[in-house]
């Protein structure tokens, strides 16, 4: 094991997810006003009618799979009756047609994002560069799910990187599991990694403002004004004030 | 019952001159910034007419509003919790900016730094979405003042609700203009559609915000509004709409549409209202009890027993006393006389109308009888099928008694005071054929003719001491990330927290006066030249002798 393996599949996944931790928390405190989609939609429809849900349905079932290949260990679903073949299979196909509907969906949006005049005015630095790396990201992981599992012999990394991946997440470390990875994978885990990185400073925070909330609030929503000023800074030197029988109607309520 | 207060408007179409004062200080005061060059809080259309969007009235197409369901719920017409997060990614009834229209600007550089040629030069229009030159071909009020309108009126959804004999007719002309701002509803489709809980309803006052900082641009809020009032800023990626100008409302100042208004045809005042009985009765199942179920949620603010439920919910005091002084209370409940836009969406709009009697009076003048007699008027108001049934395609969903009867008494108050002001005895049994009795006749004609500024503005100011937030006004320059930063937050324009007012005031002086070019090609900027020293650059033409002998301009004395 060389001091490279030890940076590549130690220090650089760690750094990434420290960054996107406190990536996360710092953009939320500072900027939740530029914590939004961004949604190019009213400049251009036709073509996001379709690529759009294709590669959001897409990447779900994508996040769907790599959480069961990489955090569930195989014996685990060996004991619940589903044996290597299976899962090998249900992987594969399962898999391909996820990053089909995924790549469709984004070769969609890619092509919409640079033809469509308002849309690409629209795309800053930062789009540009999750882009690339989404896109690596994603052509990697295809591309090593073709050379290895559609037409090679199989890879099995349930082996070597979800082993890893679950050493990294305990804090025991064993950088030595990646070494023998064939190079799609490697390559596909280091690009997923500066993704991670780069996430909390991109428009994919999104990600975590999926609205759950929804299924469970009353639909109409009342707020005090009061509410909205609590939310700001207090300033130096003022106490906030409230006139008597406000006073009154606030503690009587605590 | 819970008694609420809500800040609502009504508005006086026989007023409305359609001069666009009011959208044009709205847009001044609110959405002249880039990301909302489309967007309109306060338009104003011409009625017949397809509105802005286009046809934004066609609920079949644009989904908006509530609908009732067989078992006489209430649910959001575009779909539930489920449908709406099943359609997230990509929304299938977002109108697109075309919509609405292409905004742009004119090339007013080219008309002063266009290069000598054998033609003039042209300030030709550009985009302001792709930068491009572009064709105008439609705007917020395209078809202003009918212009057009014999292409375009045919897609009027209300037109095409009204029986056949309309379109054939439609020679007799006749037209109105209907200022729109958002509804600010009692029960807010637009509020209830949004997934991430940002948009709310204040407790107290009823005005609907969007929460910038909690709005994540899913969008859903503009499909279910159906008057479209809530916008998609396509720059920052979050949905805005009327405030009701709630800065000034909060100090006790009418909004700054009803300010500028030059027909004074804006009221602005407090309803009380029972909130545990606003969804009975938005789902009452004829559409044509919708205008009374409404009127029936409000509570009288002289009912001691109302007085009383509204102190136990810590309404001040002097929120009740404007309660009970407010001109929408008198004319929607007393004098009867304001009618709510579209009550058929059910979402309990707040913004009321009192119908144009003019298309009437016109007909009957042009037809050489007597406009202010009152028989002649009651005849038209019962004749003229087309301007009442398109009134009430607009106002009461389709239902044609309560606008007529809207009509006579305004019919009646016009011809009681013909009397009056030509020093006759006032006729009685004019007042008694529309249910009232002379003095309420005269009370309405003061609110509605004479109009008052402090009669038509009833607004209590709000109850928080808000010292702290007045500091911003003292300009402290040691602001943390203030004057030093300006500029632009680290994800483009839009990032980064709230700039105070007063520092971004100052950012922007200080770059007029700094900056290398004048800010609008062609000016020169003489606020920061005393009339002393050197005049600044560009005020005069150089002169010959400068440009020979740079030397020489020393010993000649200055302008």
């Amino acid at each position: 094991m060389t001091p490279l393996d030890v940076l590549l599949w130690v220090a650089f996944p760690y750094a990434a997810a420290a960054v996107f931790i406190v990536g996360h928390v710092w953009r939320y405190r500072y900027d939740k006003f530029g914590w939004t989609t961004r949604s190019s939609q009213v400049y251009e429809n036709r073509l996001l009618r379709i690529g759009s849900p294709a590669f959001h349905l897409g990447i779900l079932f994508v996040l769907v799979g790599h959480l069961v290949g990489l955090l569930v260990p195989a014996e685990w679903l060996e004991a619940i009756g589903i044996s290597h073949e299976m899962y090998h299979i249900g992987a594969t196909v399962l898999g391909t047609a996820a990053a089909v509907l995924t790549i469709v969906g984004l070769t969609i949006l890619i092509y919409r994002r640079r033809m469509t005049g308002p849309v690409f005015l629209a795309t800053t630095r930062m789009d540009k560069t999750m882009y690339v790396f989404l896109g690596a990201t994603i052509a990697f992981g295809t591309a090593a799910t073709v050379l290895y599992q559609v037409f090679g012999a199989g890879y099995e990394y349930r082996g070597t990187v979800g082993p890893w991946t679950r050493s990294l997440i305990v804090f025991q470390p064993q950088p030595e599991l990646m070494t023998t990875v064939p190079l799609a994978f490697q390559l596909h885990v280091i690009t997923a990694t500066a993704l991670f990185a780069l996430w909390p400073f991109t428009r994919l925070v999104h990600v975590f403002s999926a609205p759950v909330g929804y299924f469970f609030r009353p639909y109409i929503v009342y707020r005090s004004r009061d509410e909205g000023r609590a939310s700001q800074p207090a300033r130096r030197g003022w106490e906030p004030m409230a006139p008597p029988e406000h006073r009154q109607r606030s503690r009587a309520r605590r | 019952m819970k008694v609420m207060a809500q800040m609502s408007m009504v508005m006086n179409l026989d007023k409305c001159i359609g001069c666009h004062t009011c959208s044009v200080t709205c847009k001044q005061a609110w959405t002249n910034r880039t990301g909302v060059e489309y967007v309109w809080f306060n338009n104003v259309e011409t009625r017949p007419g397809i509105g802005y969007p286009r046809g934004y009235e066609d609920q079949e197409e644009w989904q908006g509003g509530w609908e009732r369901t067989r078992r006489g719920r209430l649910k959001l017409k575009a779909g539930g919790r489920f449908s709406k997060l099943s359609k997230i990614f990509s929304n299938p009834k977002l109108p697109e900016i075309s919509d609405y229209y292409e905004p742009w600007t004119y090339e007013y550089d080219m008309l002063l730094n266009a290069p000598a040629g054998d033609h003039t030069p042209v300030a030709r229009p550009k985009s302001l979405i792709t930068g491009d030159d572009m064709n105008i071909s439609w705007s917020a009020n395209w078809d202003d003042n009918l212009g057009g309108s014999t292409a375009t009126a045919v897609d009027d959804p209300i037109l095409q609700h009204m029986s056949e004999h309309v379109a054939m007719e439609f020679e007799q002309t006749f037209m109105f203009y209907l200022p729109r701002i958002c509804e600010h509803c009692l029960n807010p489709s637009c509020v209830a559609s949004c997934p991430s809980g940002a948009m709310y309803k204040r407790v107290e006052d009823g005005i609907v915000l969007v929460d910038q900082d909690r709005c994540r641009g899913w969008r859903m809020c503009v499909t279910g509004c159906p008057y479209k009032k809530v916008y998609f800023n396509h720059k920052t990626g979050k949905a805005e709409k009327c405030t009701l100008c709630y800065p000034r409302i909060e100090v006790g100042l009418p909004t700054v549409c009803s300010e500028t208004c030059v027909g004074r045809l804006r009221y602005l005042g407090l309803v009380l209202y029972d909130a545990d009985r606003v969804a009975a009765a938005a789902s009452v199942e004829d559409e044509h009890e919708l205008l009374e179920s409404q009127r029936s949620v409000f509570l009288d603010p002289y009912d001691p027993e109302v007085v009383r439920a509204a102190r136990a919910e810590g309404i001040p005091e002097d929120w009740i006393d404007a309660a009970q002084r407010s001109p929408i209370w008198k004319l929607i409940q007393e004098y009867k006389v304001a009618l709510p836009l579209h009550p058929e969406y059910r979402t309990m709009p707040m913004v009321w109308y009192i119908p144009p009697l003019s298309p009437v009076v016109d007909v009957v003048a042009d037809s050489g009888a007597d406009g202010e007699d009152a028989r002649n008027l009651f005849a038209a108001i019962d004749k003229l099928r087309i301007p009442v049934e398109y009134l009430a395609g607009l106002f009461t969903a389709g239902d044609v008694a309560p606008v007529q009867a809207t009509l006579r008494r305004l019919a009646a108050m016009r011809s009681y005071m013909r009397d009056l002001n030509l020093g006759d005895e006032p006729n009685e049994a004019i007042a008694r054929s529309v249910g009232m009795t002379g003095t309420e006749v005269e009370d309405m004609y003061r609110l509605l003719a004479i109009a008052k500024y402090e009669q038509r503005y009833v607004i209590p100011t709000a109850h928080v001491e808000q010292a702290e937030a007045l500091e911003e006004l003292a300009c402290s320059l040691d602001f943390e990330g203030g004057p030093g930063m300006g500029g632009a937050g680290p994800f483009g324009s839009s990032s980064g927290p709230a700039v105070p007012v007063a520092v971004e005031t100052f950012h922007a002086l200080q770059k007029r006066q700094t900056a290398d070019r004048p800010s609008t090609p062609g000016r020169v900027n003489l606020l920061n030249w005393d009339g002393l020293g050197d005049p600044p650059e560009g005020l005069f033409p150089p002169r010959s002798s400068d440009a020979e002998n740079p030397a020489s301009s020393d010993s000649e004395p200055r302008p």
